[in-house]
């Protein structure tokens, strides 16, 4: 199992910073809504593909991949279009999508999953007024990703025992037993990360030392 | 926030992730088949709490938002949050909180009819009063049609709210992690 969408490649688009990236993304998504015109919207469709496909020499089939899962929903949007106004209302609409899941895609295929963790992070930083310590958001996101493999074995090994007294399929209500191991485990796992000094409290940024604070 | 609870936010992330995993249930009766992922969120805001859920919640979201693919079916990435089901991955993190928010009100007298009370309004009903309008703006559809598409997964959602409240039941028996703040000692 990859556990992550990007695809190294040595390209001026892998090389933007993550946060332009995601910027320009935003500014896509609210600039897309703004217009109509079939051109405009195929045109930009175009556009990402050439920046995707030619200037980050993506594989196409990485591409693809990310943008598979919603055409379901545009057969129905561009079927739903085609009866209750116009085809040219619903190749818009479609279009549109495209242009802005493609756009999408690119950025996650060309950005490493820590550059956008550190995004994460900066974009938190004026969270720090409510206590929200950004360092952290990082080590959660860390522990998340080693969680995932932990929480899937021991899936397996309840459902190992449950196979050997005889119950032939995975029932829910084994989910008690699992998941009272699992918040175990994150109990031990929170006072390991205490003993480490995880717990210790805000630094506060002070100038050299002995100048005083006022 | 005490390192545990990070640990607790870091766990139920994974633990909707590690849902995702599990390969749809096809439940006779219903068209779509059940993912059991929607069961992590409602799972996340009965055991944790409002604050906690909602926060593992987005947790999940964030390392799916940055290209790890970990929603149902191996998507993720930064195209899931475009497209036009978009308003149910956001419709998570309030239910979460939602149901966070009514597990802690009735914690005293927590029963299987509160629980499922809890995850019918916030994961069934929060999740589709934002996913129905944001799917009829994106597409551009009506809101009754983008309303009818959406009929077909609720059977579904609603026997996930069942089993989240069965097993919500079971954690705060055995091991209960929402903790209120205490009240004064009654006299005598």
């Amino acid at each position: 199992m990859t556990l992550s969408l990007y695809v190294p490649v040595a390209s001026p688009v892998h090389r933007t910073p993550a946060g332009l990236k995601l910027g320009l993304l935003a500014a896509l998504a609210v600039a897309l809504f703004l217009v109509d015109g079939l051109a405009v919207v195929g045109g930009t469709l175009a556009a990402v593909l050439l920046l995707g496909l030619g200037a980050a020499r993506l594989p196409w089939r990485s591409v693809l991949a990310q943008v598979r899962p919603v055409w379901p929903w545009l057969v129905l949007l561009f079927a739903f279009h085609l009866v209750v106004t116009d085809w040219h209302t619903g190749t818009v609409v479609v279009l549109r999508l495209l242009a802005l899941v493609a756009a999408a895609a690119v950025v996650t295929a060309t950005t490493r999953v820590t550059e956008l963790v550190a995004v994460v992070e900066w974009l938190a930083r004026p969270l720090t007024v409510f206590g929200v310590r950004p360092a952290r958001i990082g080590l959660v996101i860390a522990m998340t990703l080693r969680f995932v493999p932990l929480v899937a074995e021991r899936a397996q090994r309840i459902r190992d025992a449950q196979a050997a007294r005889g119950a032939e399929r995975f029932r829910f209500r084994s989910l008690v037993p699992l998941l009272v191991q699992v918040l175990r485990l994150a109990d031990t796992l929170g006072e390991a990360l205490d003993a480490r000094g995880a717990d210790a409290p805000v630094p506060v940024r002070r100038g050299r030392a002995g100048a005083s604070t006022s | 926030m005490k390192s545990r609870d990070l640990a607790y936010i870091a766990l139920f992330a994974a633990i909707i992730a590690a849902l995702g995993l599990i390969p749809p249930v096809p439940v006779p009766g219903i068209p779509v088949p059940i993912t059991a992922q929607t069961l992590g969120v409602m799972l996340a805001g009965s055991v944790l709490g409002a604050r906690r859920g909602a926060l593992a919640v987005l947790t999940f979201l964030a390392v799916v938002a940055t290209g790890v693919p970990l929603l149902s079916g191996g998507r993720g990435g930064l195209a899931v949050f475009a497209g036009p089901s978009a308003g149910y991955l956001y419709g998570w993190t309030l239910a979460a909180f939602v149901i966070g928010v009514l597990t802690q009100l009735t914690w005293r007298r927590f029963n299987l009819a509160w629980a499922m009370v809890a995850n019918l309004v916030g994961g069934v009903g929060v999740i589709y009063a934002l996913g129905i309008p944001f799917t009829s703006v994106y597409g551009d559809v009506s809101l009754s049609a983008a309303a009818t598409g959406a009929l077909s997964f609720i059977p579904g959602d609603v026997v996930k709210a069942g089993i989240a409240s069965v097993v919500a039941v079971g954690v705060h028996k055995a091991y209960p992690v929402i903790e209120l703040p205490r009240r004064r000692p009654a006299a005598g």
